[in-house]
Order: C-alpha cells, then structure tokens, then sequence
C-alpha cells in the first residue's frame, strides 16, 4: 500500500493456549484488586469499624440480658460473632459488584474488555479478588475469637477459614451478576441495600433460629447465606441449626449457582 | 488487514432503531495508515467498536489479519492495540502498574513488560512520574499513558479514536514519529479518527464517513483534486459584495461562489486566468484583502458532508497566502 513498509513480522509475543492465558489472566486481575486493596488501608480499617460496634456494644449490652443459654451453651456474644463475621464477609463482597459498575463508569472496563481473555476469565479473576478481599476483612475479625472465649483446634480453625472464603466466593459472584446490567454506582447501591440486608437480617446471624413464627422460619430457610452462618456457627462453637452436610451443601450450591450466574449474565451484556 | 464487508449496525433506543452504520465495504492493507473523518454520530467510533471486538454487528462481516471478529474474537484482540476516545485507565493504579497490567493481559514475559514499559515510557515523557497514581495526571498526562499503553504489545493493528485531542504540538510529534516507527518496524497497520485535519493529511487514504456509510475514500491528494483548483477569497465591502459577485459570474464565468463570513466571497479558481491579480486588478470595488489556498481536507469535508469540520477557518490551513490592502 505504501512505500517503505516492511514485510509484516510476527507479533514477537507468542501466542499461549486459551486455558494458560485466561489463567494468568485470571492472576492479573486478582494482582490488580490487592494492589487496590493494600492501597486504600483507610477503607480496610474503616470497615472494620460497623462490626466491632456490632460486637462489643451489641453483643456485650445483650450479654448479659439473655442469659436462656444459646444452643451450646454459649452466651449471646458467642452466638453472634460468627453472625458478625458473616455480616463484614457479605457486605465486604458486595463490594466487588460495584468495583465493576465503577470500572465501568471510568472507562477502565474497556481495556479489559479488548484484552484477549475470555469473558468467563474476566468473571472469574473479579470474583477471586473480591472474596480475597472480603476474606482479608474477615480474617481481621477473626483474629478476634479468643477475646470471646473461643478455643478453636489447627482443623476448625482452618474449616473456619475455609467456609469463611466460600461464603465471600458466592457473595462476590453474586454481586458481580447483580452489576452486569447497572451503569451507575449510586443505583447499585440502593438494589444492593434492598437485597443485602434481607439476606442479612433472615439468616440468623442475630438471633437463633428455634421457636421462630412460621413465616419467619420459612423465610430463614429460604435465604442462603443462613447456612453459611449455621455452618461458621457449627464450626467456631459447636452447635448448629441444620446438619453439616445441608449447610455444606446449600452453601456449595448457593456459591455454585451464583458464580454460574454471574459468568453467563457477564457473557450475554458483552457477547463478543 | 481490514477486510468489512457490508456492515451493518443498529442500536434499539427508546425513540426506536437507530442505524449507525449502513452497508460499509472498506479494506486497508498491511501496513497502511487509514484516517477515517466524519462529523459526529457518523458512525466512526461504532465501526471502530467492532473492529475492536466491543460491539457484535448486526450484518455483515468484519475480518482483521483474516480473522472473524465474531468467531475468533481472542486472537483478534491479541493483534489490535486501541486508545480509545473517552479515558480507560485505573486511576488508583500507578502509570507502571497500568503498563503492567497491560502487559501480562497480552502474555508478555516480565523482561519484555520492563523493556517495553521503559522505552514506552520515556517516548512519552512519563518515566519520572512511573510510580506516581494515574490519579495525581493531567488530563494529556493520561492521554500520553494510553498511547503508549497501546503500543506496548506490539498491535498489528493500532486503531487510534480521536487519539490526540488535548495534546500539545510537541507531544503529537513525538507520538506520531513513533506511530510512524512502529509501522516501520512491524509491519503496524494504522486506522485513526481524527478532527486533526493536518494528521490525516499524512495518511495513505482517507475515508469519509456520513450518516453510517462512506462518502468519499482516496489518498487525501486526490479528494483535494476532486474539490478542485485553489480556492480564492475576497474581501470586500458587505454592500459591494453583490456586484463584484455579478461582475465576476459575467467576466471570468465563475459560479461556484460562497460566503464564509460577511463581506466574503470564495469562489474556485477559474481556468484560462494566468494570475489572480488580473481578477483583483479588473474587480471594479475595493478589494480589502485576499487570500488564495490550495483545497484541504476541511474542504473534502464540507463538499462531501454539508457539514464543517473545523471551527476555526482561519487556521484550516497551512498553505494560506495572504495579500492585504489595496491591490
């Protein structure tokens, strides 16, 4: 076409296969969200703030007041840290949903959304690095439990961990398929406060969960993020509501659908 | 490089279908550097959303390095580098980190991110302030960024959306010798939107984009040509405007006249005239000042479009002769 072009060179990048790319792909995009977290230190601490009132003010005012004995004999602030813990876990990765909205609304979408990586890999690496996120935020809280007489062996220790992260996992997945069609941040937070804390409030995480009214227990069983509060509770103090493999199970489920969800809702707003 | 075919585009709005691009056939080859003009909502950043894999077609088909769009979007991407119109970079992120996040989205080993991001950087005059959030930049220190983010993985294919707006003259050299660089070194296709008419000037063609479909495409050499001869501009009296119009049509059998602004006429330059002075000197009215410039592409523009590309007439173009006072 012109004079004194050159015959083409390849790209001197080689090209990988699908599956390493979006992998590595994948890492970047968690890398990004650390940076960003370890950067804004002041959020990371000013969250903290909401569940440490929840469970010194609350739960030490109540203390003494509800003294019935809560299944495994634990006093209320006991029955609630695991509700508290659930609490910072799910709002924390919540979050994550409107990192993408407010991705979307600086431009910065865009350049990940041209980059070769498959959209599944975009979902993936944003829904990676916002329960790491909310897994940071909760192991802070965490560290918490022998200041509430909690002895935990190495092995419910690390189930805590675990559970903890799974339960940020769905979360995080279920706030990112909530973003895929809102283009304005402040709109996302008003549909995330309407489904949040119904989720947040029907769990048990407050209160337990016998000799409910009927349409509250209903209600209870339907919410999913209960069984990821009656397994913590299970794990940290022994003493659970459903049995363990319903609360894995539901858990799993509810982690399983959502991250499901949230790639095939990302892949049809940006079908290319 | 660019093989679009029949391209179609509709967006469903409230007020209905829109069409923003209407049957588009355009090739560019290896290597060439491709300005695209259009006034806006000619469908320009639409066509470039579709050769950057953002936007689906609704018909039609769009081929890059004889690759579909549609069905292999990925390897697509790994060949195009794109500065986009509106600002795409994570602000809480430092300029390297930026880079650096390119840079392992592309697969590039972490020796060639350094080197790249180092060269990129100092080409654009940000490597004193690397480490410094994009955050703490000037709008045209982010526009530097993004420019040479693009290049930084070696894109066959550059596509540039109103890359340099905001950029002051010395930058948009420094740039543009580096596009020119690229294109040199690897075979880099170019395709560029621009209101800058002089960065166009440069390129191998020019298409004209109106209402969703091309109007005119050619090196920018020949569309001057179609527009015609110099174009003359007199300056005179508001109220004796008319009859030098009149003397002129009759005299020299001049027809095509406008009027860019009151008490101005421009008209082509009429064959078989040796020198515009024998029309000034014959123009029985006072004559203020004239001006003689050879077609550019604002010209190619508004006889193409109907529409002006450039505000500012006066500076449309470099080739301006200007005599003034009395002849």
């Amino acid at each position: 076409m012109t004079e004194g072009v050159i015959k083409p060179l390849d790209s001197p990048i080689p090209l990988p296969a699908p599956i390493y790319r979006d992998l590595r792909a994948i890492y970047t995009l968690w890398l990004r969200d650390i940076i960003r977290l370890w950067r804004d230190k002041v959020r990371l601490v000013g969250s903290l703030i909401q569940p440490v009132l929840f469970l010194f003010i609350l739960g030490g005012g109540l203390k003494g007041r509800f003294s019935a004995g809560f299944s495994g004999g634990g006093n209320y602030q006991q029955f609630i840290f695991p509700g508290i813990l659930a609490m910072s876990i799910l709002f924390t990765a919540s979050f994550a949903g409107i990192a993408v909205v407010w991705d979307r609304e600086v431009g910065f979408l865009k350049e990940v959304l041209v980059a070769p990586l498959s959209r599944t890999a975009v979902v993936l690496g944003k829904v990676l690095g916002g329960s790491t996120n909310s897994l940071v935020q909760g192991l802070i809280l965490f560290s918490l439990y022998p200041f509430f007489g909690i002895h935990l062996n190495p092995a419910r220790f690390a189930l805590a961990v675990m559970t903890m992260f799974v339960i940020g996992l769905a979360q995080t997945a279920m706030g990112i398929a909530l973003s895929v069609r809102m283009s304005s941040s402040q709109g996302f937070m008003v549909l995330l406060n309407f489904i949040i804390l119904p989720l947040y409030f029907l769990s048990g995480a407050m209160f337990p969960l016998n000799g409910l009214p009927k349409w509250l227990s209903i209600a209870v069983v339907l919410d999913p993020v209960t069984y990821g509060v009656d397994l913590l509770r299970g794990i940290l103090l022994g003493a659970h509501h459903f049995s363990l493999p319903v609360d894995i199970l539901a858990l799993g489920a509810f982690g399983s659908i959502m991250i499901f969800l949230a790639v095939r809702l990302f892949n049809m707003e940006s079908p290319v | 490089m660019i093989r679009i075919e029949n391209l179609k585009k509709e967006f469903v709005t409230p007020s209905g279908v829109r069409t923003a691009v209407k049957g588009l056939d355009l090739k560019v080859g290896t290597g060439e550097f491709f300005a695209l003009l259009g006034p806006n909502g000619a469908g320009k950043t639409t066509t470039i959303s579709i050769l950057a894999t953002i936007l689906k077609p609704t018909s039609g088909s769009v081929r890059v390095d004889d690759l579909d769009v549609e069905k292999e979007p990925h390897l697509v991407r790994q060949k195009i580098g794109i500065i986009f119109q509106d600002p795409s970079l994570d602000d809480r992120l430092s300029a390297l980190e930026n880079m650096e996040f390119h840079g392992r989205l592309y697969g590039m080993s972490r020796n060639q991110r350094g080197e790249r991001t180092e060269t990129l950087l100092h080409m654009v005059d940000l490597w004193d302030r690397k480490d410094d959030l994009v955050r703490s930049f000037s709008g045209g220190m982010r526009r530097r960024l993004e420019i040479a983010r693009g290049l930084m993985h070696y894109p066959r294919l550059l596509i540039l959306d109103e890359p340099t707006i905001g950029l002051d003259p010395k930058t948009r050299r420094v740039i543009w010798e580096y596009v020119h660089q690229s294109r040199k070194k690897w075979g880099m296709t170019v395709f560029l939107t621009t209101h800058y008419l002089e960065e166009a000037d440069s390129a191998d063609r020019v298409g004209v984009m109106d209402e969703g479909s091309l109007v005119a495409l050619d090196t920018p050499e020949k569309l001057k040509k179609m527009v015609g001869p110099e174009i003359v501009i007199l300056k005179t009296d508001p109220h004796s405007l008319e009859s030098v119009r009149q003397y002129l049509e009759n005299t020299f059998g001049i027809r095509d006249f406008h009027s860019e602004a009151p008490g101005e006429l421009s008209f082509p330059m009429p064959t078989g005239v040796e020198s515009v002075i024998n029309i000034v000197r014959s123009v029985p009215a006072s004559i203020r000042a004239m001006t003689i410039r050879t077609p550019d592409l604002d010209d190619v523009f508004i006889q193409m479009t109907g529409k002006n590309m450039v505000l500012n007439q006066e500076n449309a173009s470099p080739f301006h002769r200007v005599y003034r006072g009395k002849l």
